[in-house]
Protein backbone atom coordinates (compact mmCIF):
# COMPACT_ATOMS: atom_id res chain seq x y z
CA UNK A 1 0.00 0.00 0.00
CA UNK A 2 1.48 3.51 -0.95
CA UNK A 3 0.36 6.86 0.66
CA UNK A 4 -1.12 9.75 -1.40
CA UNK A 5 1.70 12.32 -2.45
CA UNK A 6 2.83 14.78 0.45
CA UNK A 7 5.49 17.34 1.01
CA UNK A 8 7.73 16.30 3.71
CA UNK A 9 9.15 19.55 6.14
CA UNK A 10 12.04 18.39 9.26
CA UNK A 11 12.35 21.50 11.54
CA UNK A 12 15.07 22.06 13.69
CA UNK A 13 13.13 23.72 16.23
CA UNK A 14 9.71 23.76 17.98
CA UNK A 15 9.65 27.37 17.00
CA UNK A 16 10.51 26.69 12.98
CA UNK A 17 7.64 23.54 13.07
CA UNK A 18 4.84 25.99 14.72
CA UNK A 19 5.39 28.57 12.21
CA UNK A 20 5.72 25.63 9.22
CA UNK A 21 2.11 24.21 10.89
CA UNK A 22 0.54 27.83 10.75
CA UNK A 23 1.76 28.57 7.28
CA UNK A 24 0.73 25.64 5.85
CA UNK A 25 -2.57 24.99 7.55
CA UNK A 26 -5.20 22.22 7.94
CA UNK A 27 -3.66 20.07 5.16
CA UNK A 28 -0.40 19.86 7.35
CA UNK A 29 0.39 17.00 10.26
CA UNK A 30 2.79 16.71 12.65
CA UNK A 31 4.84 12.92 12.11
CA UNK A 32 5.92 11.45 15.64
CA UNK A 33 6.99 8.00 15.44
CA UNK A 34 3.86 7.67 12.81
CA UNK A 35 2.62 4.28 14.13
CA UNK A 36 -1.02 5.84 13.94
CA UNK A 37 -0.37 8.34 11.07
CA UNK A 38 1.26 6.32 8.50
CA UNK A 39 -0.97 3.32 8.13
CA UNK A 40 -3.93 5.62 7.75
CA UNK A 41 -2.30 7.27 5.41
CA UNK A 42 -1.29 3.72 3.76
CA UNK A 43 -5.55 2.60 3.67
CA UNK A 44 -5.70 6.68 2.11
CA UNK A 45 -8.27 7.17 5.34
CA UNK A 46 -5.93 9.70 5.94
CA UNK A 47 -3.62 11.88 2.88
CA UNK A 48 -1.88 15.70 4.53
CA UNK A 49 -0.26 16.94 1.95
CA UNK A 50 2.66 17.94 4.60
CA UNK A 51 4.25 15.85 6.98
CA UNK A 52 6.05 17.82 9.79
CA UNK A 53 8.31 15.49 11.00
CA UNK A 54 9.05 16.45 14.71
CA UNK A 55 12.29 13.79 15.13
CA UNK A 56 14.70 16.38 14.31
CA UNK A 57 13.88 18.92 17.41
CA UNK A 58 16.34 17.37 20.02
CA UNK A 59 14.55 19.50 22.79
CA UNK A 60 11.69 17.36 22.36
CA UNK A 61 14.07 14.23 23.57
CA UNK A 62 14.13 13.43 27.09
CA UNK A 63 12.85 12.50 30.45
CA UNK A 64 13.59 14.42 33.40
CA UNK A 65 12.59 15.37 36.85
CA UNK A 66 11.55 18.87 37.53
CA UNK A 67 10.70 19.55 41.69
CA UNK A 68 7.70 18.27 41.68
CA UNK A 69 6.81 16.76 38.64
CA UNK A 70 8.24 14.67 36.08
CA UNK A 71 8.97 16.26 32.73
CA UNK A 72 8.73 13.64 29.30
CA UNK A 73 9.51 15.08 25.90
CA UNK A 74 7.08 14.33 23.43
CA UNK A 75 9.43 12.41 21.34
CA UNK A 76 10.69 10.23 24.11
CA UNK A 77 9.89 6.49 22.83
CA UNK A 78 8.02 4.20 24.67
CA UNK A 79 11.26 2.00 24.65
CA UNK A 80 13.13 4.69 25.81
CA UNK A 81 10.32 5.22 28.86
CA UNK A 82 10.62 1.34 29.36
CA UNK A 83 14.25 1.52 29.74
CA UNK A 84 14.43 5.01 32.41
CA UNK A 85 15.66 4.34 35.75
CA UNK A 86 13.68 7.80 36.76
CA UNK A 87 10.45 6.54 35.90
CA UNK A 88 10.94 2.96 37.38
CA UNK A 89 11.36 4.78 40.62
CA UNK A 90 9.23 7.05 40.35
CA UNK A 91 6.09 6.52 38.25
CA UNK A 92 6.63 2.55 37.30
CA UNK A 93 2.78 2.79 36.12
CA UNK A 94 4.54 3.67 33.08
CA UNK A 95 6.61 1.26 32.53
CA UNK A 96 4.05 -1.29 33.01
CA UNK A 97 1.71 0.69 30.61
CA UNK A 98 4.26 0.91 27.69
CA UNK A 99 4.91 -2.65 27.62
CA UNK A 100 1.59 -3.06 26.50
CA UNK A 101 1.74 -1.25 24.14
CA UNK A 102 2.09 -2.57 20.13
CA UNK A 103 4.91 -5.05 20.33
CA UNK A 104 8.67 -4.40 20.67
CA UNK A 105 9.20 -3.03 16.88
CA UNK A 106 6.35 -0.20 17.70
CA UNK A 107 7.61 0.73 21.47
CA UNK A 108 11.25 1.27 19.48
CA UNK A 109 9.48 4.25 17.07
CA UNK A 110 6.39 4.84 18.94
CA UNK A 111 6.15 8.41 21.27
CA UNK A 112 4.72 9.40 23.97
CA UNK A 113 3.56 12.57 22.55
CA UNK A 114 2.26 10.80 19.35
CA UNK A 115 0.08 8.46 21.98
CA UNK A 116 -1.65 11.11 23.97
CA UNK A 117 -1.79 13.30 20.95
CA UNK A 118 -3.71 11.80 18.36
CA UNK A 119 -6.95 11.36 20.34
CA UNK A 120 -7.24 7.61 19.46
CA UNK A 121 -9.38 6.44 22.21
CA UNK A 122 -7.83 2.67 22.07
CA UNK A 123 -4.46 4.44 22.69
CA UNK A 124 -3.08 3.22 26.48
CA UNK A 125 -1.84 6.62 27.49
CA UNK A 126 -4.12 8.94 27.68
CA UNK A 127 -6.30 7.14 30.20
CA UNK A 128 -2.78 7.14 32.46
CA UNK A 129 -2.34 10.36 32.26
CA UNK A 130 -5.58 11.39 33.42
CA UNK A 131 -5.26 8.83 35.71
CA UNK A 132 -2.20 10.56 37.05
CA UNK A 133 -3.46 14.36 36.45
CA UNK A 134 -0.78 15.05 33.62
CA UNK A 135 -0.36 18.45 31.79
CA UNK A 136 0.23 18.93 28.56
CA UNK A 137 2.47 21.19 27.21
CA UNK A 138 1.26 23.12 24.20
CA UNK A 139 3.62 25.11 21.87
CA UNK A 140 1.58 27.46 19.62
CA UNK A 141 2.20 30.13 16.84
CA UNK A 142 0.44 32.36 20.19
CA UNK A 143 3.05 31.21 22.34
CA UNK A 144 2.94 28.30 25.05
CA UNK A 145 -0.11 27.06 26.79
CA UNK A 146 -1.02 23.96 29.50
CA UNK A 147 -3.83 21.71 29.30
CA UNK A 148 -4.81 19.17 31.81
CA UNK A 149 -5.08 15.44 30.07
CA UNK A 150 -8.31 15.07 31.82
CA UNK A 151 -9.34 18.40 29.79
CA UNK A 152 -7.93 17.50 26.50
CA UNK A 153 -10.09 14.58 24.84
CA UNK A 154 -13.23 16.00 23.48
CA UNK A 155 -13.92 13.07 20.98
CA UNK A 156 -12.57 10.44 18.97
CA UNK A 157 -9.36 11.95 17.11
CA UNK A 158 -10.93 15.16 18.59
CA UNK A 159 -8.50 16.90 21.00
CA UNK A 160 -7.67 20.42 22.54
CA UNK A 161 -4.65 20.86 20.65
CA UNK A 162 -5.15 23.10 17.57
CA UNK A 163 -3.71 22.83 14.34
CA UNK A 164 -0.88 24.76 14.70
CA UNK A 165 0.10 23.67 18.28
CA UNK A 166 2.47 20.93 18.96
CA UNK A 167 2.27 18.71 22.11
CA UNK A 168 6.03 19.14 23.40
CA UNK A 169 6.11 18.24 26.89
CA UNK A 170 4.19 16.22 29.33
CA UNK A 171 4.34 16.93 32.82
CA UNK A 172 3.29 14.27 35.34
CA UNK A 173 2.99 15.42 39.16
CA UNK A 174 5.14 13.45 41.51
CA UNK A 175 2.76 10.91 43.43
CA UNK A 176 3.53 9.82 46.90
CA UNK A 177 6.19 7.21 47.67
CA UNK A 178 4.93 3.88 48.47
CA UNK A 179 1.66 4.34 46.42
CA UNK A 180 0.16 1.62 44.89
CA UNK A 181 -0.41 1.13 40.80
CA UNK A 182 -1.56 -0.98 38.37
CA UNK A 183 -2.62 -0.88 34.54
CA UNK A 184 -4.39 -3.50 33.86
CA UNK A 185 -5.40 -4.75 30.17
CA UNK A 186 -7.77 -6.82 28.47
CA UNK A 187 -6.69 -7.93 24.89
CA UNK A 188 -7.02 -11.14 22.85
CA UNK A 189 -3.44 -10.83 21.53
CA UNK A 190 0.39 -8.80 21.40
CA UNK A 191 -0.52 -5.41 19.74
CA UNK A 192 -4.08 -5.10 19.91
CA UNK A 193 -6.19 -2.13 21.35
CA UNK A 194 -7.63 -3.08 24.46
CA UNK A 195 -11.14 -4.78 24.88
CA UNK A 196 -11.12 -2.49 28.03
CA UNK A 197 -7.94 -1.31 30.31
CA UNK A 198 -8.14 0.17 33.63
CA UNK A 199 -5.24 2.52 34.94
CA UNK A 200 -5.43 2.76 39.02
CA UNK A 201 -3.40 4.87 41.41
CA UNK A 202 -4.01 4.10 44.96
CA UNK A 203 -2.70 5.99 48.51
CA UNK A 204 -3.34 4.74 52.03
CA UNK A 205 -2.94 6.31 55.29
CA UNK A 206 -2.85 3.30 58.49
CA UNK A 207 -4.85 0.80 56.46
CA UNK A 208 -7.33 3.61 54.90
CA UNK A 209 -7.49 4.79 51.70
CA UNK A 210 -7.08 7.87 51.05
CA UNK A 211 -6.11 9.21 48.01
CA UNK A 212 -7.53 6.97 44.44
CA UNK A 213 -7.41 7.57 40.50
CA UNK A 214 -8.62 5.55 37.67
CA UNK A 215 -8.33 6.48 33.97
CA UNK A 216 -10.41 4.07 31.49
CA UNK A 217 -9.00 3.23 28.22
CA UNK A 218 -11.35 1.98 25.10
CA UNK A 219 -14.67 1.84 26.46
CA UNK A 220 -15.50 5.32 25.32
CA UNK A 221 -15.16 7.62 22.60
CA UNK A 222 -12.52 9.26 24.67
CA UNK A 223 -10.09 7.99 27.50
CA UNK A 224 -12.23 8.37 30.53
CA UNK A 225 -11.55 9.68 34.21
CA UNK A 226 -13.87 7.63 36.12
CA UNK A 227 -13.80 9.99 39.14
CA UNK A 228 -16.64 8.96 41.04
CA UNK A 229 -15.47 4.93 40.78
CA UNK A 230 -12.09 6.75 42.54
CA UNK A 231 -14.45 8.32 44.81
CA UNK A 232 -16.08 5.23 46.19
CA UNK A 233 -12.53 3.79 47.22
CA UNK A 234 -11.38 6.57 49.70
CA UNK A 235 -12.02 6.47 53.48
CA UNK A 236 -12.70 2.59 52.52
CA UNK A 237 -9.70 -0.23 53.78
CA UNK A 238 -10.68 -1.42 49.49
CA UNK A 239 -12.68 -4.03 50.75
CA UNK A 240 -14.57 -6.75 48.21
CA UNK A 241 -17.47 -4.17 48.70
CA UNK A 242 -15.24 -1.03 48.07
CA UNK A 243 -14.23 -2.73 44.87
CA UNK A 244 -17.33 -3.88 43.78
CA UNK A 245 -18.86 -0.31 43.97
CA UNK A 246 -15.85 1.13 42.22
CA UNK A 247 -15.87 -1.29 39.71
CA UNK A 248 -19.70 -0.90 39.35
CA UNK A 249 -19.31 2.96 39.22
CA UNK A 250 -16.51 2.89 36.09
CA UNK A 251 -18.91 0.34 34.34
CA UNK A 252 -21.95 3.01 34.60
CA UNK A 253 -19.71 5.73 33.05
CA UNK A 254 -18.39 3.33 30.07
CA UNK A 255 -20.02 3.54 26.50
CA UNK A 256 -17.99 1.00 24.43
CA UNK A 257 -18.54 0.31 20.76
CA UNK A 258 -19.24 -3.18 19.40
CA UNK A 259 -16.29 -4.37 17.40
CA UNK A 260 -14.71 -7.41 16.63
CA UNK A 261 -13.45 -7.85 20.32
CA UNK A 262 -16.91 -7.86 21.35
CA UNK A 263 -20.38 -6.38 22.17
CA UNK A 264 -20.55 -3.20 24.05
CA UNK A 265 -22.42 -4.97 26.98
CA UNK A 266 -19.31 -7.18 27.12
CA UNK A 267 -16.73 -4.97 26.65
CA UNK A 268 -18.86 -3.32 29.39
CA UNK A 269 -18.67 -5.49 31.68
CA UNK A 270 -15.18 -5.86 31.45
CA UNK A 271 -14.56 -2.42 32.26
CA UNK A 272 -15.04 -3.36 35.57
CA UNK A 273 -13.16 -6.56 35.42
CA UNK A 274 -10.07 -4.32 34.82
CA UNK A 275 -10.68 -2.15 37.20
CA UNK A 276 -11.45 -4.95 39.89
CA UNK A 277 -8.10 -6.27 38.73
CA UNK A 278 -6.09 -3.42 39.03
CA UNK A 279 -7.11 -2.02 42.32
CA UNK A 280 -6.72 -5.56 43.66
CA UNK A 281 -2.69 -5.55 41.93
CA UNK A 282 -2.55 -1.43 42.86
CA UNK A 283 -3.56 -2.46 46.59
CA UNK A 284 -0.88 -5.70 46.92
CA UNK A 285 1.80 -2.79 45.99
CA UNK A 286 0.80 0.09 48.11
CA UNK A 287 2.21 0.80 51.78
CA UNK A 288 -0.80 0.18 53.53
CA UNK B 1 6.11 17.39 -4.93
CA UNK B 2 9.99 17.71 -4.65
CA UNK B 3 11.85 14.72 -3.93
CA UNK B 4 14.14 14.55 -1.06
CA UNK B 5 18.20 13.83 -1.04
CA UNK B 6 18.51 10.63 1.14
CA UNK B 7 22.04 9.04 2.31
CA UNK B 8 22.08 6.16 4.40
CA UNK B 9 24.21 3.14 5.47
CA UNK B 10 23.05 0.17 4.50
CA UNK B 11 25.04 -3.07 5.16
CA UNK B 12 27.79 -0.84 5.86
CA UNK B 13 27.60 0.49 2.22
CA UNK B 14 26.98 4.64 1.71
CA UNK B 15 23.61 4.78 -0.39
CA UNK B 16 22.44 7.93 -1.31
CA UNK B 17 19.33 8.18 -3.59
CA UNK B 18 16.05 11.08 -4.38
CA UNK B 19 13.09 9.60 -3.32
CA UNK B 20 9.70 11.09 -3.25
CA UNK B 21 9.11 11.36 0.71
CA UNK B 22 5.77 8.67 0.72
CA UNK B 23 8.45 5.59 -0.17
CA UNK B 24 8.15 3.58 2.11
CA UNK B 25 11.99 1.65 3.71
CA UNK B 26 10.73 -1.29 2.88
CA UNK B 27 9.52 -0.64 -1.03
CA UNK B 28 12.94 1.32 -1.28
CA UNK B 29 15.08 -1.36 -0.12
CA UNK B 30 13.42 -4.02 -2.50
CA UNK B 31 12.39 -2.21 -5.72
CA UNK B 32 15.18 0.48 -5.51
CA UNK B 33 18.45 -1.31 -4.25
CA UNK B 34 16.80 -4.54 -4.98
CA UNK B 35 17.81 -6.14 -1.41
CA UNK B 36 14.67 -8.35 -1.52
CA UNK B 37 15.12 -10.66 1.72
CA UNK B 38 13.15 -8.28 3.65
CA UNK B 39 9.47 -9.44 2.89
CA UNK B 40 6.50 -7.46 3.15
CA UNK B 41 3.78 -9.33 4.94
CA UNK B 42 0.79 -7.92 6.04
CA UNK B 43 1.39 -4.44 5.08
CA UNK B 44 -0.06 -3.39 8.27
CA UNK B 45 2.57 -3.01 10.78
CA UNK B 46 0.94 -6.08 12.78
CA UNK B 47 3.59 -9.44 11.13
CA UNK B 48 7.05 -7.98 11.30
CA UNK B 49 8.44 -9.94 8.11
CA UNK B 50 9.89 -6.79 7.25
CA UNK B 51 11.84 -6.05 10.45
CA UNK B 52 15.08 -4.49 9.47
CA UNK B 53 17.74 -2.70 12.42
CA UNK B 54 18.09 0.81 12.35
CA UNK B 55 19.93 2.65 14.43
CA UNK B 56 20.34 0.07 16.56
CA UNK B 57 16.48 -0.64 16.72
CA UNK B 58 14.18 -3.45 15.72
CA UNK B 59 11.54 -1.31 13.12
CA UNK B 60 8.69 -2.35 10.47
CA UNK B 61 10.10 -0.93 7.00
CA UNK B 62 6.27 -0.45 6.16
CA UNK B 63 6.05 1.42 8.47
CA UNK B 64 8.79 4.08 8.46
CA UNK B 65 9.38 6.38 5.20
CA UNK B 66 12.75 6.70 4.00
CA UNK B 67 12.51 9.78 4.52
CA UNK B 68 12.35 9.44 8.26
CA UNK B 69 15.53 6.77 7.66
CA UNK B 70 17.79 10.31 6.66
CA UNK B 71 21.30 9.65 7.99
CA UNK B 72 20.50 6.21 9.58
CA UNK B 73 22.71 3.04 9.73
CA UNK B 74 20.59 0.04 8.62
CA UNK B 75 21.32 -3.67 8.84
CA UNK B 76 18.87 -5.56 6.57
CA UNK B 77 19.26 -9.45 6.10
CA UNK B 78 21.67 -9.31 3.32
CA UNK B 79 24.14 -7.68 5.68
CA UNK B 80 24.19 -10.50 8.27
CA UNK B 81 26.53 -13.89 6.64
CA UNK B 82 29.67 -12.64 6.41
CA UNK B 83 31.67 -11.63 3.09
CA UNK B 84 32.76 -14.97 2.53
CA UNK B 85 29.40 -16.82 2.75
CA UNK B 86 29.66 -17.87 6.20
CA UNK B 87 25.92 -17.48 8.18
CA UNK B 88 25.41 -15.55 11.16
CA UNK B 89 25.54 -18.00 13.85
CA UNK B 90 21.13 -17.30 13.80
CA UNK B 91 21.10 -18.10 10.06
CA UNK B 92 22.59 -20.95 11.64
CA UNK B 93 20.17 -21.56 14.29
CA UNK B 94 17.85 -21.54 11.85
CA UNK B 95 18.93 -24.05 9.51
CA UNK B 96 20.22 -26.43 12.25
CA UNK B 97 16.95 -26.25 14.86
CA UNK B 98 14.30 -26.45 11.80
CA UNK B 99 13.45 -22.90 12.75
CA UNK B 100 11.80 -22.01 9.33
CA UNK B 101 9.44 -23.84 6.79
CA UNK B 102 8.14 -21.89 4.25
CA UNK B 103 10.37 -19.26 5.40
CA UNK B 104 8.13 -16.29 4.49
CA UNK B 105 9.28 -14.65 8.21
CA UNK B 106 12.27 -15.76 8.61
CA UNK B 107 14.22 -12.18 7.38
CA UNK B 108 12.30 -10.61 10.20
CA UNK B 109 12.60 -13.14 12.58
CA UNK B 110 16.61 -13.32 12.28
CA UNK B 111 16.64 -9.73 12.59
CA UNK B 112 14.63 -9.10 15.15
CA UNK B 113 16.48 -12.02 17.17
CA UNK B 114 19.87 -10.38 16.49
CA UNK B 115 19.00 -7.07 18.43
CA UNK B 116 17.31 -9.18 20.97
CA UNK B 117 20.29 -10.90 21.37
CA UNK B 118 22.51 -7.61 21.28
CA UNK B 119 20.27 -6.05 24.16
CA UNK B 120 19.54 -9.14 25.78
CA UNK B 121 22.95 -12.04 25.04
CA UNK B 122 21.36 -14.63 27.33
CA UNK B 123 17.35 -14.67 27.51
CA UNK B 124 15.37 -16.83 28.65
CA UNK B 125 12.54 -18.84 26.57
CA UNK B 126 9.93 -16.19 28.37
CA UNK B 127 12.27 -13.34 27.14
CA UNK B 128 12.92 -14.41 23.66
CA UNK B 129 8.87 -15.29 23.16
CA UNK B 130 8.21 -11.56 24.21
CA UNK B 131 11.44 -10.13 21.97
CA UNK B 132 10.04 -11.78 19.02
CA UNK B 133 6.09 -11.51 20.25
CA UNK B 134 6.02 -8.87 16.94
CA UNK B 135 6.68 -11.28 14.46
CA UNK B 136 4.28 -13.67 13.20
CA UNK B 137 4.99 -17.23 11.64
CA UNK B 138 1.90 -19.50 10.68
CA UNK B 139 4.04 -22.53 10.09
CA UNK B 140 6.13 -23.23 12.93
CA UNK B 141 4.22 -22.95 16.06
CA UNK B 142 7.63 -20.85 17.26
CA UNK B 143 8.87 -24.02 19.43
CA UNK B 144 11.44 -24.10 17.05
CA UNK B 145 12.08 -20.55 16.76
CA UNK B 146 12.68 -20.39 20.34
CA UNK B 147 15.16 -23.23 19.91
CA UNK B 148 17.07 -21.41 16.60
CA UNK B 149 17.20 -18.47 18.27
CA UNK B 150 18.89 -20.62 21.55
CA UNK B 151 21.19 -22.18 19.42
CA UNK B 152 22.09 -18.93 18.07
CA UNK B 153 22.77 -17.21 21.60
CA UNK B 154 25.07 -20.49 23.02
CA UNK B 155 27.25 -19.99 20.30
CA UNK B 156 27.81 -16.07 20.22
CA UNK B 157 28.45 -16.88 23.77
CA UNK B 158 30.52 -19.73 23.32
CA UNK B 159 29.46 -22.42 24.99
CA UNK B 160 28.10 -25.71 23.65
CA UNK B 161 24.07 -25.82 22.62
CA UNK B 162 21.57 -27.67 25.23
CA UNK B 163 18.16 -28.13 24.05
CA UNK B 164 16.17 -27.92 27.03
CA UNK B 165 14.14 -31.35 27.96
CA UNK B 166 10.24 -31.31 26.78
Amino acid sequence: MIPAKFEYHRPTSVQDAVALLAQLGEEARPLAGGHSLIPVMKTRLAAPEHLVDLAGISSLKGIRREQDHIAIGAMATQSEMIASPLLAEILPIIRETSLLIGDPQIRYVGTIGGNVANGDPGNDMPALMMCLDAEYQLAGRNGQRRVRARAFYLGAYDTARQNDEILTEVRIPIPAKGHGYAYEKLKRKVGDYAVAAAAVMLMFTNGTCRAASIGLTNVADTPLWAEAAARALVGTRIDRTAIANAANAAEAITNPASDGHGPAEYRRKMTGVTVRRAIERAKLRAEV
Amino acid sequence: MSKVHVKMTINGREVEALVEPRTLLVHFLREQLGLTGTHIGCDTSHCGACTVDLNEMSVKSCTLFVVQANGAAILTIEGMAAPDGTLHALQEGFRQMHGLQCGYCTPGMIMRAHRLLKENPNPSEDEIRSGISGNLCRCTGYQNIVKSIQYAAAKINGVPYQEAAE
